[in-house]
Protein backbone atom coordinates (compact mmCIF):
# COMPACT_ATOMS: atom_id res chain seq x y z
CA UNK A 1 0.00 0.00 0.00
CA UNK A 2 3.57 2.56 -0.77
CA UNK A 3 1.47 4.90 -2.72
CA UNK A 4 3.88 7.92 -1.91
CA UNK A 5 3.17 10.70 0.70
CA UNK A 6 0.41 12.02 -1.60
CA UNK A 7 -1.62 9.43 -1.02
CA UNK A 8 -1.03 9.22 2.38
CA UNK A 9 -1.91 13.09 2.36
CA UNK A 10 -5.09 13.01 1.08
CA UNK A 11 -6.25 9.64 3.32
CA UNK A 12 -5.56 11.30 6.73
CA UNK A 13 -7.73 14.56 5.34
CA UNK A 14 -10.37 12.42 4.35
CA UNK A 15 -9.98 9.75 7.52
CA UNK A 16 -10.29 13.65 9.87
CA UNK A 17 -12.99 14.54 7.32
CA UNK A 18 -14.98 10.94 7.78
CA UNK A 19 -14.92 11.02 11.82
CA UNK A 20 -15.43 14.89 12.24
CA UNK A 21 -17.98 14.85 10.00
CA UNK A 22 -19.29 11.52 11.67
CA UNK A 23 -19.31 13.52 14.74
CA UNK A 24 -20.99 17.09 13.88
CA UNK A 25 -24.10 14.80 12.28
CA UNK A 26 -25.18 14.34 16.61
CA UNK A 27 -24.05 17.86 17.33
CA UNK A 28 -25.81 19.97 14.85
CA UNK A 29 -29.10 21.81 16.38
CA UNK A 30 -30.71 21.12 12.05
CA UNK A 31 -31.51 17.29 11.29
CA UNK A 32 -31.27 18.64 7.78
CA UNK A 33 -28.05 19.59 8.15
CA UNK A 34 -27.07 16.44 9.76
CA UNK A 35 -28.27 14.11 7.30
CA UNK A 36 -25.68 16.40 4.89
CA UNK A 37 -23.25 16.11 7.27
CA UNK A 38 -23.61 12.22 7.34
CA UNK A 39 -23.21 12.06 3.40
CA UNK A 40 -20.05 14.11 4.36
CA UNK A 41 -18.78 11.29 6.04
CA UNK A 42 -19.90 8.88 3.54
CA UNK A 43 -18.28 10.46 0.73
CA UNK A 44 -14.71 10.97 2.51
CA UNK A 45 -15.34 7.27 3.17
CA UNK A 46 -15.88 6.30 -0.18
CA UNK A 47 -12.67 8.07 -1.57
CA UNK A 48 -10.69 6.20 1.35
CA UNK A 49 -12.24 3.39 -0.53
CA UNK A 50 -11.44 4.45 -3.76
CA UNK A 51 -7.48 5.55 -2.09
CA UNK A 52 -7.22 1.91 -1.23
CA UNK A 53 -8.55 0.64 -5.00
CA UNK A 54 -11.80 -0.12 -4.77
CA UNK A 55 -13.02 2.41 -6.92
CA UNK A 56 -16.37 0.58 -8.12
CA UNK A 57 -17.04 0.17 -4.24
CA UNK A 58 -16.19 3.56 -2.73
CA UNK A 59 -18.25 5.58 -5.71
CA UNK A 60 -21.17 3.49 -5.36
CA UNK A 61 -20.91 4.13 -1.61
CA UNK A 62 -21.11 7.77 -2.67
CA UNK A 63 -23.98 7.86 -4.82
CA UNK A 64 -25.99 5.55 -3.02
CA UNK A 65 -25.78 7.82 -0.25
CA UNK A 66 -26.62 10.75 -2.38
CA UNK A 67 -30.38 9.38 -2.83
CA UNK A 68 -30.66 8.41 0.40
CA UNK A 69 -29.61 11.58 2.15
CA UNK A 70 -31.67 13.82 0.51
CA UNK A 71 -34.99 11.06 1.26
CA UNK A 72 -33.68 11.34 4.39
CA UNK A 73 -33.64 15.22 4.59
CA UNK A 74 -37.40 15.00 2.97
CA UNK A 75 -38.09 13.03 6.11
CA UNK A 76 -36.58 15.20 8.57
CA UNK A 77 -38.75 18.08 6.60
CA UNK A 78 -41.93 16.01 6.75
CA UNK A 79 -41.80 14.86 9.85
CA UNK A 80 -39.55 16.48 12.67
CA UNK A 81 -40.51 19.30 14.93
CA UNK A 82 -37.64 21.13 14.15
CA UNK A 83 -36.21 20.12 11.04
CA UNK A 84 -33.97 23.64 10.41
CA UNK A 85 -32.96 24.08 13.65
CA UNK A 86 -34.01 27.12 14.65
CA UNK A 87 -33.57 27.00 18.12
CA UNK A 88 -31.45 25.03 19.27
CA UNK A 89 -32.04 22.12 21.58
CA UNK A 90 -30.42 18.33 22.14
CA UNK A 91 -32.46 15.51 21.80
CA UNK A 92 -30.75 12.67 23.59
CA UNK A 93 -31.60 10.04 26.63
CA UNK A 94 -29.23 7.73 28.45
CA UNK A 95 -26.78 10.09 27.56
CA UNK A 96 -23.71 8.68 29.51
CA UNK A 97 -24.19 5.59 28.80
CA UNK A 98 -23.87 6.29 25.23
CA UNK A 99 -21.21 7.98 25.48
CA UNK A 100 -19.40 5.19 27.65
CA UNK A 101 -20.49 2.47 24.83
CA UNK A 102 -19.21 4.45 21.90
CA UNK A 103 -15.67 5.01 23.78
CA UNK A 104 -15.30 1.41 24.66
CA UNK A 105 -16.49 0.18 21.17
CA UNK A 106 -14.33 2.38 19.47
CA UNK A 107 -11.33 1.19 22.22
CA UNK A 108 -11.99 -2.55 21.64
CA UNK A 109 -12.31 -1.93 17.90
CA UNK A 110 -9.04 -0.46 17.64
CA UNK A 111 -7.23 -2.16 19.97
CA UNK A 112 -8.15 -5.20 17.98
CA UNK A 113 -6.48 -3.29 14.63
CA UNK A 114 -3.38 -2.20 16.33
CA UNK A 115 -2.49 -5.49 17.97
CA UNK A 116 -3.87 -8.15 15.89
CA UNK A 117 -1.20 -9.41 13.46
CA UNK A 118 -2.72 -9.34 10.51
CA UNK A 119 -1.10 -10.99 7.26
CA UNK A 120 0.43 -8.26 5.12
CA UNK A 121 -0.51 -9.36 1.53
CA UNK A 122 -1.50 -5.77 0.20
CA UNK A 123 -3.34 -5.53 -3.59
CA UNK A 124 -0.93 -6.33 -6.19
CA UNK A 125 -0.72 -2.59 -8.49
CA UNK A 126 -1.64 -4.77 -11.63
CA UNK A 127 -4.54 -6.08 -10.22
CA UNK A 128 -7.91 -4.68 -11.70
CA UNK A 129 -10.26 -4.95 -8.59
CA UNK A 130 -13.02 -3.56 -11.11
CA UNK A 131 -13.17 -6.52 -13.24
CA UNK A 132 -12.27 -9.17 -11.13
CA UNK A 133 -15.61 -7.57 -8.25
CA UNK A 134 -17.86 -8.30 -11.60
CA UNK A 135 -16.67 -12.00 -12.52
CA UNK A 136 -16.90 -13.02 -9.21
CA UNK A 137 -20.11 -11.69 -8.56
CA UNK A 138 -21.52 -12.88 -11.71
CA UNK A 139 -19.17 -15.99 -11.40
CA UNK A 140 -18.49 -18.12 -8.17
CA UNK A 141 -20.47 -16.23 -6.04
CA UNK A 142 -23.64 -15.70 -8.13
CA UNK A 143 -25.56 -17.02 -5.17
CA UNK A 144 -24.95 -14.40 -3.10
CA UNK A 145 -25.49 -11.93 -5.12
CA UNK A 146 -28.37 -13.39 -6.26
CA UNK A 147 -29.45 -13.73 -3.04
CA UNK A 148 -28.74 -9.98 -2.47
CA UNK A 149 -30.76 -9.20 -5.44
CA UNK A 150 -34.20 -10.87 -4.00
CA UNK A 151 -33.58 -9.87 -0.33
CA UNK A 152 -33.49 -5.78 -1.79
CA UNK A 153 -36.96 -7.30 -4.10
CA UNK A 154 -38.45 -8.38 -0.77
CA UNK A 155 -37.68 -5.26 1.08
CA UNK A 156 -39.31 -2.89 -1.13
CA UNK A 157 -42.56 -4.76 -0.98
CA UNK A 158 -42.19 -5.02 2.57
CA UNK A 159 -41.82 -1.26 2.63
CA UNK A 160 -44.36 -0.69 0.09
CA UNK A 161 -46.72 -2.92 2.26
CA UNK A 162 -45.97 -1.26 5.43
CA UNK A 163 -45.82 2.30 4.21
CA UNK A 164 -49.13 2.25 1.97
CA UNK A 165 -52.24 4.13 3.39
CA UNK A 166 -54.45 1.52 1.96
CA UNK A 167 -53.72 -2.32 2.80
CA UNK A 168 -55.18 -5.42 1.15
CA UNK A 169 -57.82 -5.40 4.26
CA UNK A 170 -58.61 -1.62 4.77
CA UNK A 171 -57.37 1.40 5.76
CA UNK A 172 -54.07 0.42 7.47
CA UNK A 173 -54.58 2.26 10.42
CA UNK A 174 -57.98 0.91 11.05
CA UNK A 175 -58.93 -0.25 14.61
CA UNK A 176 -55.82 2.06 16.07
CA UNK A 177 -56.49 5.19 18.05
CA UNK A 178 -54.83 7.82 16.40
CA UNK A 179 -53.96 10.42 19.32
CA UNK A 180 -54.32 14.20 19.09
CA UNK A 181 -51.34 16.00 17.15
CA UNK A 182 -49.55 17.02 20.01
CA UNK A 183 -50.37 14.44 22.65
CA UNK A 184 -50.54 15.04 26.48
CA UNK A 185 -48.32 13.22 28.47
CA UNK A 186 -49.81 10.90 30.60
CA UNK A 187 -50.15 11.35 34.17
CA UNK A 188 -46.90 10.71 35.81
CA UNK A 189 -47.31 7.31 37.67
CA UNK A 190 -45.70 7.39 41.06
CA UNK A 191 -43.82 4.62 40.58
CA UNK A 192 -42.72 5.73 37.16
CA UNK A 193 -41.49 8.82 38.52
CA UNK A 194 -39.89 7.36 41.36
CA UNK A 195 -37.07 5.50 38.97
CA UNK A 196 -37.03 7.06 35.58
CA UNK A 197 -36.88 10.80 36.32
CA UNK A 198 -34.02 11.99 34.35
CA UNK A 199 -35.38 10.39 31.08
CA UNK A 200 -37.57 12.75 30.37
CA UNK A 201 -35.25 16.13 30.47
CA UNK A 202 -34.13 16.33 27.17
CA UNK A 203 -37.67 16.00 24.91
CA UNK A 204 -37.68 19.40 23.73
CA UNK A 205 -39.89 20.99 25.83
CA UNK A 206 -42.68 18.87 24.87
CA UNK A 207 -43.26 16.98 27.89
CA UNK A 208 -42.77 18.24 31.40
CA UNK A 209 -40.11 16.96 33.50
CA UNK A 210 -40.82 16.29 36.84
CA UNK B 1 -2.01 4.82 4.70
CA UNK B 2 -1.50 2.06 7.20
CA UNK B 3 -3.86 -1.15 8.16
CA UNK B 4 -4.02 -0.41 11.48
CA UNK B 5 -4.65 3.22 10.92
CA UNK B 6 -7.48 2.04 8.88
CA UNK B 7 -8.83 0.16 11.26
CA UNK B 8 -8.39 2.79 14.06
CA UNK B 9 -10.32 5.19 11.74
CA UNK B 10 -12.89 2.22 11.02
CA UNK B 11 -13.30 1.92 14.41
CA UNK B 12 -13.73 5.64 15.22
CA UNK B 13 -16.70 5.50 12.97
CA UNK B 14 -17.93 2.25 14.45
CA UNK B 15 -17.76 4.31 17.98
CA UNK B 16 -19.65 7.21 16.91
CA UNK B 17 -22.31 5.12 15.42
CA UNK B 18 -22.58 3.43 18.36
CA UNK B 19 -22.93 7.12 20.61
CA UNK B 20 -25.65 8.07 18.13
CA UNK B 21 -27.83 4.91 17.83
CA UNK B 22 -28.06 4.43 21.57
CA UNK B 23 -28.74 8.19 22.64
CA UNK B 24 -30.55 10.03 20.11
CA UNK B 25 -34.39 10.27 20.68
CA UNK B 26 -35.39 10.47 16.70
CA UNK B 27 -35.91 7.70 15.03
CA UNK B 28 -34.21 8.93 12.10
CA UNK B 29 -31.32 9.85 13.99
CA UNK B 30 -31.04 6.20 15.05
CA UNK B 31 -31.48 5.23 11.66
CA UNK B 32 -28.10 7.45 11.17
CA UNK B 33 -26.17 6.14 14.01
CA UNK B 34 -27.06 2.87 12.74
CA UNK B 35 -25.01 3.79 8.81
CA UNK B 36 -22.19 4.77 10.65
CA UNK B 37 -21.76 1.57 12.46
CA UNK B 38 -22.28 -0.34 8.82
CA UNK B 39 -20.34 2.74 7.58
CA UNK B 40 -16.71 1.84 9.93
CA UNK B 41 -17.63 -2.08 9.23
CA UNK B 42 -18.04 -1.54 5.36
CA UNK B 43 -14.40 0.58 5.55
CA UNK B 44 -12.72 -2.15 7.63
CA UNK B 45 -13.51 -4.91 4.91
CA UNK B 46 -12.23 -2.71 2.37
CA UNK B 47 -9.03 -1.74 4.31
CA UNK B 48 -8.25 -5.99 5.08
CA UNK B 49 -9.37 -6.83 1.70
CA UNK B 50 -6.71 -4.21 0.27
CA UNK B 51 -4.02 -4.69 3.02
CA UNK B 52 -4.41 -8.43 4.31
CA UNK B 53 -6.25 -10.56 1.39
CA UNK B 54 -4.34 -10.31 -1.35
CA UNK B 55 -6.93 -8.47 -3.80
CA UNK B 56 -9.20 -11.57 -3.38
CA UNK B 57 -12.59 -10.76 -4.58
CA UNK B 58 -14.38 -11.85 -2.04
CA UNK B 59 -13.71 -9.37 0.16
CA UNK B 60 -14.91 -6.89 -2.10
CA UNK B 61 -18.51 -9.19 -2.00
CA UNK B 62 -18.58 -8.57 1.65
CA UNK B 63 -18.83 -5.31 0.66
CA UNK B 64 -21.35 -5.44 -1.48
CA UNK B 65 -23.60 -7.90 0.97
CA UNK B 66 -22.84 -4.92 3.84
CA UNK B 67 -24.33 -2.04 1.16
CA UNK B 68 -27.13 -4.52 0.85
CA UNK B 69 -27.53 -4.47 4.58
CA UNK B 70 -27.40 -0.71 4.52
CA UNK B 71 -29.98 -0.29 1.77
CA UNK B 72 -32.74 -3.05 3.42
CA UNK B 73 -32.17 -1.41 7.17
CA UNK B 74 -32.75 2.33 5.19
CA UNK B 75 -35.91 1.24 3.38
CA UNK B 76 -37.19 -0.24 6.60
CA UNK B 77 -36.73 1.91 8.51
CA UNK B 78 -38.23 4.42 6.66
CA UNK B 79 -41.18 2.53 5.92
CA UNK B 80 -41.76 1.91 9.81
CA UNK B 81 -41.20 5.96 10.54
CA UNK B 82 -43.93 6.47 8.25
CA UNK B 83 -46.53 3.34 9.62
CA UNK B 84 -45.82 5.01 13.17
CA UNK B 85 -45.98 8.30 12.46
CA UNK B 86 -49.54 7.73 10.44
CA UNK B 87 -50.95 5.74 13.42
CA UNK B 88 -49.18 7.09 16.49
CA UNK B 89 -48.29 10.61 15.62
CA UNK B 90 -44.66 9.66 17.45
CA UNK B 91 -41.44 10.40 15.70
CA UNK B 92 -39.60 10.25 18.77
CA UNK B 93 -38.85 6.79 20.72
CA UNK B 94 -40.53 8.62 24.01
CA UNK B 95 -44.03 9.04 22.64
CA UNK B 96 -43.85 5.36 22.19
CA UNK B 97 -43.32 3.94 25.63
CA UNK B 98 -46.74 2.75 25.91
CA UNK B 99 -46.76 -0.38 23.30
CA UNK B 100 -50.98 -0.74 22.97
CA UNK B 101 -52.44 0.49 19.86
Amino acid sequence: MSGGTLVDVAFWAFAVAAVVAAWLVFRVDSMVRAAYWLFASFVAVGFIMVLLGARFLGLVLVLMMAGEMTIMAVFMVMFMMNPAGLNPMTMVHQHRTAIIAGVVAFAGLAGVGLVADFPDRPVAASSEPTAELGRELLGDSMLVFETAGVTLLATMIASIALAAKRGRFGDAAAGSVAPELDPEPPPPDPEEQAGHDHHHDAAGGKEAGP
Amino acid sequence: MSLPALLVVSAALFGVGVYGALSQQTFVMIMMGLELMLSGAMLAAVALWAGATGGNPKGQLLTVVAMTVMAVEAAMGFALVINIYRIRRAEMTEKIKRLRG
